[in-house]
């Protein structure tokens, strides 16, 4: 049995706006085991997004526990949890998030600038090692205005694995591309996550979540579904079967 | 939080926006150059008096009659005629701190060498005068004792004189005619240029105190005295006891005011100074202003860029950042900015200063102090503007910020 990555129970969240309360989690239980490939699936609303600011650390719960690599965070302050953020995690955005102006390799390195303990020349073999892992080794000195979405997406992968995090936390990361590089992407973290990485990857869309090895879908606030993913779709051979002039 | 990785982090960011960076940075600038400038001008206009003063002589101690009564009745100073020979010879022997001390009689008028005539003024000395007001003799020879006792007709002339009544000739041995009375030219004064206040101290003419008195004003009196401390230290002793041996010259009872009053060279160059000093205050306050400006431009524009960059302080803190080191970043980039600004600033206004002092001959001094206090007012001014657009970016939620169009 694999050991527990993220462990949550009854977990609440409410937000008061004016004089209303918006109940936005209402006491869900959630475990995730190391080298698992899950799904957050929901509508807009369904208290998903929430869930994830919650599993990244960066809100926090109203009430309710969340342990992460055994670490509970409703104690931690907010410098903790910056740390926290630091070492356990990485984050990969819809919209990149790159630094503009800034080369590839730089933007890796962002998150090491924060880990005092990481010196100028560990930081540097570390990003370099994580752009090669993402395919992106002849790409390193790029502007992001110079590389296609794919590849900035890519860039972004890089950067949420070169802290070496206990999960990556990945939020809508296909929704601004077309279906090929969104395959692309998703054979890139398949094949992060056959190599042991645990993947948590909020999507509204079906197809994607096939590739994945657990759906856990949301609905006002509660998780209304949990399954297995039967049919597991391959990234690398659903690629082939695209046509190949799709985008010319 | 490790501040050699602060620094890189402020200094990549600047990096990427090199060219808004310096437009920033052009305000204080500006502000700085202006300011090493204007304190340069006015450390040097100061100087330039101070030095034009001590040209004309430091020790120097000036009395001439005033404040006298007749009947009840204040006279003007130029017309009292209460100092006499006897006073200056007094002088010479009460006062120890008193190196040398001369007689003083003065007149304007025409000196006429054959067609050319030219208006300028004589003054009536013994051969003292010459090391109490700094002249020195350029060729010839100063006038002996005996010239002097025998009220001989002779005379040293400046060089602006020389230049307007003689041309190229040389003057020694020639014959000047000043209020229709002959005198023999024995020789040329060293030049001495303008004083602080421009006058030409070259345009003059000095004989024997009594060729002036006996033959040009027909007068026994003395104008006015001209004395010498023996140092500059002894200044204050000298200016007690000239006024001392004055008042028992004079036999003035003890409660009777000075009939003449004392001026020195140090209280003159004591209030130019003063003034020059408010001038100096006065364009530093100005430029000043512009320094201010200069700041104030900066922490708009650090102000719009953690506006413009909320989607970059998200990340920061997502990945790891803390507010604090957010808060660092913006203030050590505020920071810089000023910092380089400065440096460029200091030289511009070195350059600027030095380009004036060679092509205007304008008298500048750079001092240590203004460039120290411009760079630390710079840093100070990039911690202040800084510190709100700082805290403001430190104070962020990472939720938001992420989410920020």
């Amino acid at each position: 049995m694999n050991k527990s990555i993220i462990q949550v129970n009854q977990l609440k969240k409410d937000f008061y706006v004016g004089e209303i309360t918006v109940h936005a989690l209402r006491g869900i239980n959630l475990e995730i085991k190391q080298g698992e490939f899950v799904a957050i699936m929901g509508t807009s609303g369904s208290g998903k997004s929430t869930m994830l600011n919650i599993l990244g650390c960066l809100d926090k719960p109203t009430s309710g526990s969340y342990f992460l690599d055994g670490i509970s965070m409703g104690e931690l302050s907010k410098n903790e949890l910056a740390g926290l953020r630091n070492m356990k995690l990485g984050f990969v955005f819809q919209s990149y998030n790159l630094l503009s102006r800034t080369s590839a390799l730089e933007n890796v390195e962002l998150p090491l600038f924060y880990n005092p303990k990481i010196k100028s020349k560990e930081r540097r073999e570390r990003a370099e090692a994580a752009l090669e892992a993402v395919g992106l080794s002849d790409r390193m000195h790029h502007m992001p205005n110079q590389l296609s979405g794919g590849q900035q997406q890519r860039v972004a992968i890089a950067r949420s694995l070169v802290n070496d995090p206990v999960v990556i936390l990945a939020d809508e990361a296909t929704g601004n591309l077309d279906t090929r590089t969104s395959f692309e992407i998703m054979a890139l973290l398949q094949d992060l996550n056959q190599k042991g990485k645990t993947i948590v990857f909020v999507t509204h869309e079906a197809d994607i979540a096939k590739f994945m090895t657990r759906q856990v879908v949301f609905r006002d606030g509660h998780i209304i579904r949990e399954e297995l993913v039967t049919n597991r779709n391959n990234a690398v051979e659903l690629l082939k079967a695209l046509p190949i002039d799709e985008t010319a | 939080m490790n501040y050699l990785n602060s620094i890189k982090i402020a200094l990549n960011a600047l990096k990427r926006n090199k060219f808004r960076a310096f437009l920033t940075m052009l305000g204080i600038i500006i502000g700085v150059a202006s300011v090493i400038v204007m304190l340069a001008i006015g450390q040097g206009s100061k100087k330039s008096i101070q030095d034009q003063m001590a040209g004309m002589g430091t020790n120097l101690i000036f009395a001439f009659p005033g404040g006298e009564q007749k009947g009840g009745v204040r006279m003007g100073n130029s017309d009292a005629q209460s100092m006499k020979l006897s006073d200056v010879e007094a002088i010479e022997k009460d006062c120890p701190a008193i190196s040398d001390v001369s007689p003083e009689v003065r007149s304007s008028g025409q000196a006429v060498v054959g067609n050319q005539n030219w208006p300028t003024s004589i003054f009536g000395v013994n051969n003292k005068y010459f090391n109490i007001r700094k002249y020195t003799i350029g060729s010839g020879r100063s006038f002996t004792e005996n010239e002097i006792n025998t009220y001989a007709k002779v005379c040293l002339v400046g060089k602006t004189v020389v230049t307007n009544l003689f041309g190229k000739i040389n003057p020694i041995g020639q014959t000047v005619r000043f209020g229709n009375i002959p005198l023999l030219i024995i020789g040329i004064l060293g030049e001495k240029g303008e004083n602080g206040m421009g006058q030409d101290q070259d345009d003059l003419i000095m004989a024997p105190y009594t060729t002036v008195q006996k033959r040009i004003l027909a007068i026994t009196h003395i104008q006015s005295i001209a004395a010498s401390a023996a140092s500059e230290n002894l200044n204050a002793a000298a200016i007690d006891q000239l006024t001392k041996s004055l008042r028992s010259s004079h036999k003035l009872k003890d409660k009777a005011a000075d009939d003449f009053q004392v001026r020195s060279q140090s209280e003159m160059v004591q209030t130019f100074s003063s003034i020059s000093d408010i001038m100096t205050a006065l364009l530093g306050a100005i430029s000043g202003i512009s320094l201010l400006v200069g700041g104030i431009g900066i922490m708009n524009i650090m102000y719009v860029s953690v506006t413009e960059r909320t989607r970059e302080i998200g990340l920061r803190l997502s990945v790891g950042g803390r507010g604090n080191d957010i808060m660092m970043q913006f203030l050590i980039e505020s920071i810089l900015l000023n910092v380089f600004g400065g440096i460029i600033g200091i030289s511009l206004g070195i350059i600027a200063t030095k380009v004036m002092s060679s092509i205007l001959n304008w008298p500048v001094v750079i001092t240590t102090i203004s460039v120290v206090m411009a760079f630390l007012v710079c840093s100070a001014i990039g911690i202040f503007f800084g510190w709100y657009p700082a805290r403001k970016a430190a104070s962020l939620n990472p939720i938001d910020a992420l989410r920020y169009e």
